[in-house]
């Protein structure tokens, strides 16, 4: 059922503000997006652009104006919420857990659990770090295995916050893949990124952040 | 939802299982406070026997709110409270499996000990059995109290004072019913209203807490 309504989903984003210290990040935001849409989000650093993903996750109120998902205006604890998946700066790993535990636990909260832990391993390039404590792995790696989400979730609206940070170049070709399967099948992707990103073939908006 | 709840409560017991300070320091204070007791005071049994349910009590008290700092912390540093905010079970309900956690890490072991301890202030065993009984009815609340403090706090750097203003005036209800049950049967009465009470207070931490602590943690999350 999820995956139907998947096809059609649309965000819309009225007159958003925000402010921090006393000082407006950006106002009078508007943004529509539609399934099969990304919105690659630039700015300087500062001008507001993990704030404005935050206030997406409903991590942050909105200062003014409204997200509206599937033309229903966003509440706390709106259904909205279960379709995000995001990945912030804070990749969301547990140090004490070995890399397969982390990548177990983030499947049995996922909504796609009938991938294998191993293959995901496979995938990333982790397979062999698997009983090592996540506190133990490169920046990168860490970072793999917190994108490694993406392959566990059927959700439709990813919220990507500079997804490739230290990731390797065959890393960042991967995941490129996996973004543009997920944008061809019906997604919605909105990410900030100071990489250059490959989403050639695909439906992309740029909004430019400025202070 | 269900699953995700257990997935939880196990993470968070191996995780205190690798981390094992999280489980002793706030035990090891607990016994080392107590025992001090006997030391100060001396060879008095009369005196001892009379204040052991306070000073085990008020202990207890201190030893909950020293363990409760690592409650949301980590989870609210690397990332993965912001994930479960997202999750498709509602925060509030996920909560209580790490306050069942925490109970289970801190709580637990406390009562367990109790016993020994009761020993070290001359304490009969009659009353040993309702201390102990205060202890399994009134920890659980204690946690859950403070989890909403935690939750309040923790994107604060330096949190520990406000904390103990926040917590220990909502303990004090916890703490006079414990006390009053335990002078009740050292007077040859039953602590039956006593324990019903604590377990009213218990039952009502249960069913509103887990909103204040999802609602706390949203605002700090901000």
């Amino acid at each position: 059922m999820e995956q139907e309504s998947s096809l059609s989903d649309s965000l819309m984003v009225k007159n958003l503000a925000c402010w921090r210290n006393d000082q407006v990040l950006f106002s009078g935001l508007d943004v529509s997006l539609k399934s099969g849409c990304v919105l690659f989000l630039q700015g300087e650093n500062g001008s507001g652009k993990t704030s404005l993903l935050r206030i997406l996750c409903g991590f942050r109120m909105p200062d003014e104006g409204e997200i509206i998902w599937n033309d229903v205006p966003v509440l706390s604890g709106s259904e909205y919420f279960q379709n995000i998946s995001y990945i912030g700066h804070k990749n969301g790993l547990k140090d004490e857990l070995t890399v397969e535990e982390n990548l177990n636990l983030m499947r049995s909260m996922a909504t796609v659990t009938d991938i294998k832990a191993e293959h995901v391993l496979k995938k990333i390039g982790l397979l062999k770090q698997a009983d090592i404590l996540s506190r133990l792995l490169s920046a990168g790696q860490k970072r793999k295995l917190a994108l490694a989400r993406l392959m566990m979730t059927k959700n439709s609206f990813w919220i990507l916050d500079e997804p490739f940070t230290s990731l390797d170049k065959a890393s960042i070709v991967f995941f490129e893949q996996l973004i543009k399967q997920h944008i061809t099948e019906g997604g919605i992707l909105i990410l900030t990124s100071h990489h250059d990103i490959d989403l050639a073939g695909l439906n992309v908006k740029h909004l430019s952040l400025t202070n | 939802m269900f699953n995700i709840w257990t997935q939880l409560l196990k993470r968070d017991l191996l995780i205190a299982f690798r981390r094992r300070s999280e489980i002793i320091h706030p035990l090891i204070f607990f016994i080392m406070v107590v025992s001090l007791f006997p030391l100060a005071i001396g060879d008095d049994k009369v005196l001892l026997q009379k204040i052991a349910p306070a000073i085990i009590w008020v202990t207890a008290l201190l030893a909950t709110m020293l363990s409760l700092d690592n409650l949301f912390r980590s989870d609210f540093e690397d990332g993965s409270l912001e994930q479960m905010t997202l999750l498709q079970a509602p925060l509030s309900f996920l909560v209580t499996a790490k306050i069942t956690a925490h109970w289970i890490i801190t709580g637990l072991p406390l009562i367990l000990i109790t016993p020994v301890l009761a020993m070290l202030l001359y304490l009969p065993t009659d009353i040993v059995s309702t201390l102990v009984l205060t202890l399994l009815v009134g920890t659980p609340t204690l946690s859950l109290i403070g989890a909403v403090a935690i939750a309040l706090t923790v994107a604060l750097r330096q949190g520990g004072v406000i904390l103990s203003l926040l917590v220990l005036p909502l303990y004090i209800p916890v703490l006079i019913f414990a006390t009053l049950a335990l002078q009740n049967v050292e007077q040859g009465f039953s602590a039956e209203a006593q324990l019903a009470m604590m377990f009213a207070i218990l039952l009502l931490a249960i069913t509103l807490s887990p909103f204040a602590i999802a609602a706390a943690l949203k605002v700090s999350l901000n």
